[in-house]
């Protein structure tokens, strides 16, 4: 593919092929509809078409592909859960991250840190350790590193034991990774409508029509479509969709902000996070630094900016890296993180025969952009929950069989 | 070459002042009220930075403190605005992104390459094979940046400030000026802010009449009424970083962050001036107009010695008049409009006998020998939209102005929900969608001449004061229309077959870098600015954004309107993380005995919001003292502070029902005197808090809960009682009391000795008991408790009585050895009772069965939160159990908390609690093991770290007095 850019640069009537398609006219008719355009939708209709030959896919966007949660989130990759669930979960997330870039023929700037989940407390540090043991028995690399270790490990770390929460150890995560969360969507989409799936952004799905429990078409800005099964895949408006098709999730959906600083010289390595500061922090290859914090403290679907979260996240931070102080900020933004009781996403069959769906998915929802999609396209083409999926079905609310993630969130709730 | 103009040139400096300050390490001299980048200009420097991409050398262009060109390190401050800045004595100034110098830097080969560096080009490449990848992006992370961030330095002094206004007039040009006064003289009480260091705005510096003077009199005439007006206030060198739900405006000035609530807001910011996009218009010597006048007015400097105007309004005109003045030779005036409009700045150069070229654009231009200046610029005929004809009319000049017309400063407005509207036809914008008490007023809504803008802004600051709620007795100035003059060009591009026609200055990106992503279908306004990064910089677009929208509109067939802009979001202006953490407030709560724990060589943790004595003793005794703390509650007496516990006062006739409601025991028929377990559960039925109720009389309970839990708990009770509406008040007491628990077979003895008013026989006083009594005088509640399992008696006192209690019992208690005790003594003396702790030995889903604690639950009432779920728990199969263990082998490693117990490759559960018994002479633990580990008896293993395994016995709990009996006596 370098050649390509030579291609580009030496002949200069060379024209660059279309990779996001424009979009067509809805057909009236497709084997599988995926609501919403983010990372996970269209991840799905790729594997969809790799997997299982299945192409007669129309992806619906109501605005941009990636414009949601896909182009908000911070970026960051992981798989020191706590469950086992969801540790062999993310696991193979993460497995197929490291593989997207040659899976795609696009660079996702896939770029391995370390991610540190620093303990300010002894209750987090026997967090961390539960992480760890749990990681390690599932071959996820992860332990336990003390003050010692990190003075080594991050120099650049405030160590003084004379601050608000002095810091006694982390959860340390070789494979943390931080990638190019709109390439991820970019690249998606492009192989995916190779394949031959359509990709319809500024589509807005109107209107759910079930009969006897089973969904028949979907109603659109554009028109009517029929459709074999559905895919809703539309983080932060999970409820309101699913309220269409005559379902309630136990979900709320709760504002996360995040900001950037202006580009300086590369001088932080690994991606920080402190549950107790709520902070993470990572320094991207352009040299900005891409910062986050809590939820918002109320449910809300609007993703204004907020002063308060400024200035708590910034207070948090300089006390962990206090030579921040003179860094201006450059932007700051919002998504919508749906949450469930239990700090773990739903996937998989609901009430309604031949609609599916992928929501809840929090704080943790790019890093599972790869198996998500996989898994969730393989359950609408064989019609069975594949075992790694299983723990996580919507029904689970309803048999108490829950998976208790929230100890693995990185920042506060 | 630039330089400094004689006396008296420069409204802003003071020559009288000379200031000595350090650019790239050599000593440079400039006057008080220069910024660096004037500073530096007057002194022939013109390079004053190096691009983020190709490292091209780059000078003034806005000369606003708007674009990356001017971005320097100041001292360890990375990233700062040259043209914002004003040099002090001793300020330490130097260029970023260079590898070599500023002027010679052995990075800009990278534009040579830049062919093969289109938009996007990371996407393309660099990934295959794929241990390729990692070496490339250590090598783009190396280029990666601007300015330095200095790991040592420290948080310097940055504070807050909190402002409440009628009327906030944000920019202080003539719009503002004007509504500011209208506002006052209406009756608002009003702030006026400017971000320029005195007011002004362009009356400062600009020149809408051939006489020079025009504008700044009408300066001194507006301000002088504003200063005779007591009810305005005026800040200038105040940026508004952003707007906020209900008119929330977050300020900077200086080391200050200003949060300012205002009832109605004008924002009157002006229009940001747009660059021309043709071949090499990112070299130095090529500015905006403003920018010269800006030098020539403020700072009194020549920009340059040979110059051509382009311009596509009126005002360019004004700018060849002021740099005449400056003494600058003007080559040519090129008109991008077709014909000649005769204005009075217009015939007034045509006088001049300047030639004025018409139709024409600046096509390239041409860089010196070094390539750090514009030494030619190469002038076309415009034969279409962006098209040229061959033929090039040539100019030698250092100076080449440029200006494609203006455009909303708008980000305020869009924060507050307002639309720019664009209309093609007439090349004008305005400002749509605003709330009622936000208004935009003078340039930024499309008034082009200081006679509209002043009376716009006399308008907006009427209907301003109306919006802040001002009984309005003024007549209302007339609302005016926006005139028919073009405020911008609708097509300054010009694609040049050699490219570096910059449209990003900030990010390199050129027009066939949007063009390419475009035609890759990157059509989407969000899309194009992702994918190449176009605005995504420091400016943030707003010189390339508009260039951007035509782009992608020209080739998605939408209008501009249709194309759309990308989100306006905060900071509007250059804010640091300082600013924004200002003090760093980080509260800490200290109980009343904190500096007799610390005098007692105590060594604190945090617990919540406090802190608390971990344990009493150095670091290297730490295991040491817990056990001695520990048995010596075992064996006399200790005392513990436990004014952290949450207090909760429940009083009302619904008291009782409402604690029924709220845990899960039962509490209707709790007798007066008597403290009864509390447990609650959420919704969800999983174990959130837990404490002892106290029944003080029939509609009173005091209510403990855990010191980490009690505020979350507050509010479950608050939320919960909005729905029930049961007649009961709640009050969180936690820090009215202090509280001490004195445990240990000689408790009675020393309290017998500080209390005369309670009868402390054990039948007088049982165990579970509650009264109120007097300590040593001191009032207090006494609760005979036992979490750690000896005779104990928790007094909760008022707070400011606690360290005088503290006294008293450490001193009456000497005889019988009284010690203080930590948290960690805490901790292991509950352990051997087996007594939980909420958090540590329950986690996220942790319900009352698994954690074997059925016993809590009240079977026959209707409600409690959480029963529904509880029920339904109850008739699952159970997953995990909590028991007690003993480690078998105590030789080699010693599980930690959270060490996992394994049964063949499964997890089962982990260890909770752990720690050393002396009293029993082994490690005891709590832990988590399936049910079918359960038994006492059953042998588990647990894996430690390396991967060792330990193995451990399921015994009974508690471990240690299993009849209670120690506690009861």
């Amino acid at each position: 593919m370098v050649f390509g850019l030579l291609k580009y640069g030496l002949n200069p009537r060379f024209h660059p092929k279309e990779f996001i398609k424009e979009s067509r006219d809805l057909k009236p008719s497709y084997d599988v509809v995926i609501i919403g355009g983010g990372g996970h939708g269209l991840a799905a209709a790729y594997y969809l078409a790799r997997d299982w030959g299945i192409t007669n896919v129309a992806v619906l966007e109501k605005s941009w592909l990636g414009g949601g949660n896909t182009g908000r989130n911070t970026a960051i990759i992981r798989s020191n859960y706590l469950t086992p669930e969801g540790v062999e979960f993310y696991d193979e997330s993460v497995q197929l991250y490291k593989n997207l870039s040659q899976e795609l023929d696009y660079n996702i700037l896939y770029s391995e840190r370390g991610h540190f989940t620093l303990a300010h407390t002894d209750s987090a540090i026997r967090t961390s350790r539960w992480r760890a043991e749990v990681n390690k028995h599932l071959g996820v690399n992860s332990e336990v590193v003390y003050r010692d270790d990190l003075a080594q490990m991050v120099p650049l770390l405030n160590l003084s034991e004379d601050v608000r929460y002095p810091v006694l150890g982390a959860l340390y995560h070789p494979p943390g990774a931080i990638a190019r969360h709109d390439a991820v969507a970019w690249g998606y989409a492009g192989r995916a409508a190779e394949l031959g799936a359509e990709i319809h952004q500024n589509t807005e799905v109107i209107g759910i029509n079930v009969e006897n429990d089973k969904v028949i078409s979907l109603e659109t800005n554009k028109g009517t479509v029929t459709c074999g099964k559905v895919l809703q895949a539309v983080a932060g408006q999970s409820s309101e969709v699913s309220r269409l098709a005559g379902f309630d999730l136990p979900i709320r959906t709760i504002p996360l902000q995040a900001c950037v600083s202006l580009p300086v010289k590369p001088i932080l390595d690994p991606i920080i996070v402190s549950g107790s500061l709520h902070v993470y922090i990572s320094q991207s290859d352009r040299g900005e630094f891409v910062m986050g914090g809590s939820t918002d403290p109320y449910p809300r679907y609007q993703t204004s900016s907020s002063l308060d979260f400024m200035e708590g996240l910034m207070g948090h931070i300089l006390e962990l890296l206090p030579f921040m102080g003179e860094l201006p900020v450059l932007r700051q933004w919002a998504g919508l993180a749906d949450m469930t009781p239990d700090f773990s996403p739903v996937m998989g069959e609901t009430p309604v025969q031949n609609y599916y769906i992928d929501a809840g998915w929090g704080t943790w929802g790019f890093k599972a952009t790869c198996v998500s999609g996989k898994r969730m396209a393989e359950t609408l083409a064989t019609g069975v929950t594949p075992k790694i999926l299983e723990p996580f079905a919507l029904d689970r609310f309803r048999t108490f069989d829950l998976v208790g993630e929230k100890g693995a969130a990185s920042v506060g709730h | 070459m630039p330089s400094r103009l004689p006396s008296p040139a420069g409204r802003f400096i003071d020559r009288d002042k000379q200031i000595k300050f350090k650019f790239e390490g050599r000593s440079l001299v400039g006057y008080q009220g220069d910024t660096i980048a004037s500073a530096l200009l007057a002194s022939g420097h013109t390079i004053l930075s190096r691009s983020f991409k190709y490292h091209r050398p780059r000078g003034v262009i806005s000369l606003s403190s708007l674009d990356a060109n001017t971005l320097m390190q100041v001292g360890d401050s990375p990233n700062r605005f040259a043209d914002r800045i004003q040099i002090q004595e001793g300020l330490n100034v130097s260029g970023q992104n260079y590898w070599g110098s500023l002027s010679n830097d052995r990075l800009s080969f990278i534009g040579k390459f830049s062919k093969f560096l289109p938009a996007g080009f990371y996407y393309k490449a660099f990934y295959s094979p794929r241990w390729a990848w990692p070496i490339w992006a250590n090598f783009i992370r190396k280029v990666a940046g601007l300015g330095v961030l200095n790991p040592n330095s420290k948080h310097s002094y940055y504070d807050k400030e909190y402002l409440f206004y009628d009327v906030v007039v944000v920019g202080a040009g003539v719009a503002g000026l004007s509504a500011a006064l209208e506002a006052a003289l209406s009756g608002a009480d009003v702030l006026l802010l400017d971000d320029e260091q005195r007011v002004g705005g362009s009356l400062n510096w600009g020149r809408s009449e051939p006489d020079e003077n025009a504008d700044i009199t009408k300066r001194d005439e507006l301000l002088n009424q504003i200063q005779q007006n007591n009810n305005i206030h005026l800040l200038s060198s105040s940026s508004v970083i952003g707007w906020y739900t209900d008119n929330w405006l977050a300020v900077v000035r200086e080391n200050r962050l200003i949060k300012l609530r205002a009832k109605s807001i004008v924002v009157a910011t002006g229009c940001w001036e747009q660059p021309i996009v043709f071949r090499n218009n990112d070299l130095p010597g090529v500015m905006l107009g403003s920018a010269a006048q800006k030098l020539i007015n403020l700072w009194g400097v020549r920009p340059g010695e040979r110059a051509v105007i382009a311009t596509s309004d009126d005002r360019g005109y004004g700018v060849a008049l002021d740099v005449m003045k400056a003494g600058v030779e003007v080559a040519a005036v090129v008109d991008l409009r077709p014909e000649f409009n005769e204005c009075k700045l217009s015939l007034e150069v045509r006088r001049k006998q300047i030639p004025i070229l018409l139709g024409r654009t600046p096509w390239e231009a041409i860089p010196n020998r070094q390539g750090s200046r514009v030494s030619k610029l190469r002038v076309a005929k415009i034969v279409a939209q962006g098209k040229c004809a061959p033929e090039i009319d040539s100019f030698a000049c250092d100076l080449v102005i440029m200006s494609a017309g203006w455009f909303p400063a708008a980000p305020i407005v869009r924060q507050a929900g307002g639309k720019i509207v664009y209309d093609e036809l007439s090349g004008h914008t305005k400002i749509t969608d605003l709330p009622e008490n936000v208004i935009a007023a003078g340039g930024i809504a499309g008034h082009t001449s200081l006679e509209a803008a002043a009376a716009d802004g006399s308008y907006a600051g009427n209907v301003a004061a109306k919006a802040a709620g001002i009984d309005n007795k003024r007549v209302q100035p007339p609302q005016i229309q926006i005139t028919k003059e073009s405020q911008m060009h609708p097509w300054p591009i010009f694609d040049h077959p050699k490219g570096k026609e910059f449209v990003d200055f900030d990010e390199d990106l050129q027009i066939h870098d949007l063009e390419t992503a475009l035609e890759e279908g990157y059509t989407h306004i969000e899309h194009l600015k992702r994918f190449t990064t176009n605005g995504m910089g420091p400016s943030q677009g707003r010189h390339s954004s508009l260039s951007a929208m035509r782009l992608a509109s020209r080739y998605t067939g939408l209008s501009l309107d249709g194309t759309g802009m990308t989100t306006a979001r905060p900071p509007n202006a250059q804010v640091t993380l300082g600013h924004l953490a200002g003090r760093i407030f980080e509260p800490v709560r200290y109980t009343a005995m904190h500096h007799r724990h610390l005098e007692a060589g105590a060594k604190m943790m945090p617990a919540g919001m406090w802190l608390r004595p971990e344990y009493y003793g150095s670091d290297n005794r730490r295991n040491q003292m817990i056990q001695e703390e520990s048995s010596n509650v075992r064996n006399n007496v200790g005392l513990i502070d436990v004014s952290t516990l949450g207090g909760l006062d429940i009083k009302g006739p619904d008291a009782a029902e409402f604690l029924n409601r709220m845990y899960t025991f039962a509490y209707l028929k709790q007798p007066v005197g008597k403290a009864r377990y509390v447990l609650m559960t959420d919704i969800a039925g999983v174990i959130v808090d837990d404490g002892v109720a106290c029944r003080l009389s029939e509609n009173h309970f005091y209510v403990t809960a855990t010191t980490g839990g009690v505020e979350s708990v507050y509010r479950q009770m608050l939320w919960f009682n909005a729905q029930w509406r049961l007649k009961v008040d709640i009050t969180n007491i936690t820090a009215s009391y202090a509280g001490v628990n004195i445990a240990g077979p000689k408790s009675r003895v020393v309290l017998e000795r500080l209390c005369d008013d309670v009868d402390l026989t054990p039948d007088g006083f049982p165990y579970m008991g509650v009264r109120e009594g007097h300590v040593a005088g001191i009032p207090a509640r006494m609760l005979r408790v036992g979490f750690v399992g000896e005779l104990g008696y928790e007094l909760h006192v008022p707070a400011h009585l606690g360290e005088a209690l503290w006294d008293v019992i450490i001193e009456e208690g000497k005889e019988e050895k009284i010690r203080p005790f930590g948290v960690e003594a805490q901790r292991l003396l509950r352990l051997e009772k087996g007594h939980i702790i909420i958090s540590q030995d329950t986690d996220g889903l942790t319900h009352p069965i698994e954690a074997d604690m059925a016993w809590a639950i009240a079977r026959k009432k209707p409600f409690y939160v959480g029963l529904k779920s509880v029920s339904m728990l109850e008739k699952k199969i159970l997953t995990r159990k909590l028991v007690g263990l003993e480690i078998i082998e105590t030789e080699g490693s010693i599980p930690k908390e959270c060490h996992l117990v394994i049964d063949g490759s499964e997890i089962t559960g982990r260890i909770t609690s752990i720690g050393y018994s002396s009293s029993l002479e082994k490690y005891v633990a709590l832990a988590y093991v399936s049910p079918n580990q359960s038994n006492p008896g059953t042998i588990v293993e647990i894996r430690v770290e390396e991967g060792e395994i330990i193995q451990a016995r399921v015994v009974e709990l508690p471990f240690y007095d299993p009849d209670g009996l120690r506690q009861e006596i």
